[in-house]
């Protein structure tokens, strides 16, 4: 039986991994090799490194880590950060990156998707979306590390996405990232029972009922979690020997 | 050089490369006939799509050189479904080393395929092991996979997985092996298959 993924997420700004609050707020949580490996061994299902400061001049050295990351990985990983072309996609693919994320640059320029669809296959290419509910009730896709407000709603960016190629999508919600208070359900629920791809939740696991939860109740295909794994408040088996006693399929 | 991975236009074979040093193994990656035949063994990796892949494979005469290997071959993924005999990606002939059919993921009409994802992307059991290459590896193993299309189950599966329906996780016909799954990406289950390949 295909199992639920659990996926810790690692951002990296300046070559160490960090993480905030609602985006911002960046506090120290390590070297990302170190710690990749680290959940790895412990049973991680994937993991997922995001290079919050990608540039022009930072890209060689997110190179670098992708392939000193490969070399001590043995579990399937993507990178994302500040992906805008076939051929970063290339220099990272042949440094052993798994997948890629993109964002605001397929947002910007959706036929990015299809060229990387094209040229690496769906399997490769994860379609990141930051979504925020409003006050209206609706979830708008917000871009540039959540900086940037779109009018576009969040459910229909991910199936036009998925019909571009996206074979996965990596849905984050603002309002419940960082704040440990559980996955947006509703919207989670949404993507992954009516898109022909699999979901990864993002935002919000602060207990382990919220992991039950996300994949119960949502119909998630994984759960992405970054600072809980990072400041050792739930670890990855105690988390696996929970979802299987509450009998939801993980690899243990 | 005694470990050859072959090389083509199909995708993740640095991560092969990257499992094997993982494991304390070096391999040659090349496409140069020569040395593919020469090789104490060969891993034939591969994401990617069936039709333009065995088109590469023909105008770089490696389809004849693959058919005729005689030392142990491992293919991987898009690489085991080559080796078979026909896929429906794109009504593809492929190499024929096996006979088995490969075949598109089709969940079930209505209700029952609602949330069925395909392509298949993640960690499955696999199950009925019965080959070699599984030694030391306990029944409902878990290994990676990522992928549209299947091997249907035949006389040469020696493993198998559960996805919409029962297929072939594995296959094994004399000298040659195919995984569907990525040992490569498979945490330490994948390092053991590695390491039985390696001893075979």
């Amino acid at each position: 039986m295909l199992c639920k993924r659990i996926i810790p997420c690692l951002d990296i700004k300046d070559g160490r991994t960090v993480k905030g609050t609602n985006f911002v707020n960046l506090r120290d949580a390590g070297d990302p090799v170190e710690l990749g490996a680290l959940y790895a061994q412990q049973g991680a299902d994937e993991l997922v490194f995001l290079d919050i400061t990608a540039t022009v001049e930072k890209r060689k050295t997110l190179r670098e880590l992708v392939n000193r990351i490969a070399h001590h990985i043995n579990i399937p990983f993507t990178v994302g950060g500040g992906i805008s072309s076939v051929d970063d996609v290339s220099a990272l693919l042949q440094n052993g990156a798994d997948k890629i994320s993109v964002n605001t640059a397929a947002f910007k320029n959706p036929q990015l998707i299809q060229d990387l669809s094209k040229e690496f296959g769906s399997q490769c290419v994860v379609l990141a979306i930051d979504t925020r509910q409003e006050e209206d009730g609706e979830w708008y896709v917000y871009l540039n590390g959540g900086r940037t407000k779109t009018e576009a709603r969040c459910f229909d960016w991910a199936k036009q996405g998925v019909d571009l190629g996206a074979g996965e999508i990596l849905l984050t919600s603002m309002n419940h990232d960082g704040t440990k208070q559980g996955f947006a359900l509703d919207i989670t629920r949404r993507l992954a029972t009516q898109l022909p791809v699999p979901v990864i939740a993002s935002g919000g696991g602060g207990t382990m009922q919220h992991f039950v939860d996300v994949f119960e109740q949502a119909q998630a295909d994984a759960a992405l979690a970054a600072s809980i794994f990072h400041f050792k408040e739930i670890a990855i088996p105690e988390l696996k020997g929970y979802l299987h006693d509450k009998q939801i399929a993980v690899r243990l | 050089m005694d470990l050859v991975i072959i090389k083509y236009n199909a995708g993740n074979i640095q991560s092969v490369l990257y499992a094997l040093e993982r494991i304390g193994v070096s391999a040659l990656v090349t496409d140069d006939y020569e040395k593919i035949q020469s090789a104490g063994k060969v891993i034939f990796p591969g994401v990617g799509e069936a039709s333009s892949a065995m088109r590469y494979l023909k105008e770089h005469k490696l389809d004849t050189v693959i058919k005729n290997l005689q030392q142990p071959v491992l293919g991987i993924c898009l690489g085991m479904q080559l080796m078979c005999a026909h896929s429906e990606e794109n009504d593809t002939t492929c190499l024929g080393i096996f006979e088995e059919q490969v075949k598109q993921f089709a969940p079930p009409a209505g209700e029952n395929g609602k949330g069925i994802k395909v392509p298949q992307i993640g960690w499955n059991n696999i199950f009925n092991l019965k080959s070699a290459l599984f030694s030391e590896l306990p029944e409902n193993s878990y290994c990676y996979f990522v992928h549209g299309y299947y091997a249907a189950l035949g006389e040469h599966t020696i493993a198998t997985a559960d996805y919409i329906q029962p297929y072939s996780a594995a296959l094994h016909k004399n000298n040659f092996y195919g995984a569907q799954f990525h040992p490569e990406k498979s945490a330490k289950a994948g390092e053991q298959i590695l390491k039985n390949f390696l001893s075979l």
